[in-house]
């Protein structure tokens, strides 16, 4: 990191975001793979009861793979947030480029778990005893969606971020 | 087969006061060095207090009453009085601070014995957050997937013996995570989370595996009730724990505005 302020009151916001550009994106990636683990559970498999924890004899892989993506989720949900808070005490909060890091995190666990877990494993299925083929659309062309928005959005933000350095090394 | 039974039962009785004693007297010690505490230092704040009040009437509960009695035949009860005695229990007393009391409370040379055998190496190991991970969570393998935990229920030696290893893992587990006490022995808060990441997935493991493998002389159902009891709760308990872990974090790395100018 060159771009070290000198006191406290040389430090733009821009200043800010670029030190703190790192924490943002981390902060949404993991509240992002929070959200769509919680949203699968709380919905799927408690309200809904499409499918459950345990629906077939599994691979010892699968059932290890799953609970630690549990504890993972729940780690990543909670601590995300106080990232968050930590990133509005400082005023470093990049609001642009944590949604891209939550679009990120989001659509990659949910396409890892529509792909991997779904077909490759056979850990579960969405729902059982329909027509799978719209729901498995549904749940992967979203998630897709969701990665694309994300990595344009984190780009987008690199980009100014690039530029707000060029011109902090020409005004330096 | 009748006498037998007859015989127990004075022991079981004899054995009950003594069990109801303890928790009592745990708990006027503990009122009792808050008192003469408060007298020379600041007040101790009351949550601390009812927390322990409330941590000791849980772990009392796993072993005497009427989720203890219902244990013995109820897989679920079982799993109830387990989260009481090895997690909830353990948050309270924790957050109850009982060293900083006693350290509070005890005259100087005993005060400094204490924290002598506070950082001596074999509390090290102990409160290594790996070491009490191993503790706690491999214990309850051990328990539910080998034949201990049908013959934990024909002897009542075997079953204080696990519920003393359950109750004493939870809590060096639940202290090395979260340091409310003075902590000699230091970790940093990424290898904590990531310590407390592998056991809670542990954790989450064992209990989808105790649905689908019920353990000696358990029905299939309750299996599965049990194993969804400890799933479930056993995350709303471990959030707690992640909360007050990543708040402690959120104060310890608040920016010292004051000082950068």
């Amino acid at each position: 990191m060159d771009f070290k302020p000198r006191n406290q009151k040389d430090q733009s916001l821009s200043e800010i975001r670029y030190t703190y550009s790192a924490r943002n994106l981390w902060s949404g990636f993991l509240f992002g793979i929070g959200l769509v683990a919680f949203i699968d559970e709380a919905i799927f498999h408690q309200l809904l009861h499409w499918h459950h924890f345990y629906d077939k004899s599994t691979s010892n892989i699968g059932l290890v793979s799953d609970g630690l993506f549990h504890a993972l989720s729940w780690f990543a949900t909670v601590g995300s947030l106080f990232m968050f808070a930590d990133l509005r005490r400082r005023k470093g909060l990049w609001l642009k480029r944590w949604t891209g890091g939550v679009l990120l995190g989001a659509g990659s666990f949910q396409l890892y778990d529509g792909t991997i877990q779904h077909k490759l494993m056979r850990l579960h299925q969405i729902r059982y005893n329909v027509d799978i083929l719209p729901y498995d659309l549904i749940w992967n062309i979203a998630a897709t969606g969701m990665i694309l928005i994300g990595i344009s959005l984190i780009i987008r933000t690199r980009r100014s971020l690039l530029k707000m350095k060029a011109e902090g090394r020409y005004a330096q | 087969m009748h006498s037998n039974g007859h015989i127990q039962n004075d022991n079981g009785a004899l054995f009950e006061s003594i069990l109801l004693i303890l928790p009592a007297l745990v708990i006027v010690i503990y009122i009792a060095a808050v008192v003469i505490s408060s007298r020379r230092y600041q007040k101790w704040p009351l949550y601390r207090t009812f927390s322990w009040i409330l941590g000791i009437i849980c772990a009392a509960s796993a072993i005497i009453g009427p989720i203890a009695n219902r244990a013995h035949m109820d897989f679920t009860a079982h799993m109830v009085g387990h989260l009481l005695l090895g997690m909830i229990a353990p948050i309270l007393l924790v957050l109850a601070a009982p060293i900083t009391l006693a350290l509070r409370t005890l005259d100087v040379q005993s005060a400094r014995r204490l924290s002598k055998l506070l950082k001596s190496w074999p509390l090290r190991i102990l409160s290594n957050p790996t070491i009490a991970s191993a503790l706690n969570i491999g214990g309850l393998w051990i328990l539910y997937t080998s034949g201990l935990y049908g013959l934990m229920h024909q002897s009542a030696l075997l079953r204080a013996l696990v519920h003393f290893h359950v109750f004493i893992a939870g809590y060096l587990f639940t202290a090395s995570m979260i340091y409310m006490d003075p902590a000699p022995h230091r970790f940093s808060f990424m290898f904590r989370a990531i310590v407390f990441t592998i056991s809670l997935a542990g954790h989450d493991i064992l209990s989808k595996y105790i649905f689908a493998h019920p353990p000696s002389g358990v029905t299939k159902e309750q299996a599965e009730n049990g194993g969804m009891l400890m799933y479930y709760a056993g995350d709303a308990i471990d959030v707690t724990i992640i909360c007050i872990l990543c708040y402690q974090w959120f104060k310890a790395t608040r920016p010292k505005e004051s000082l950068a100018l």
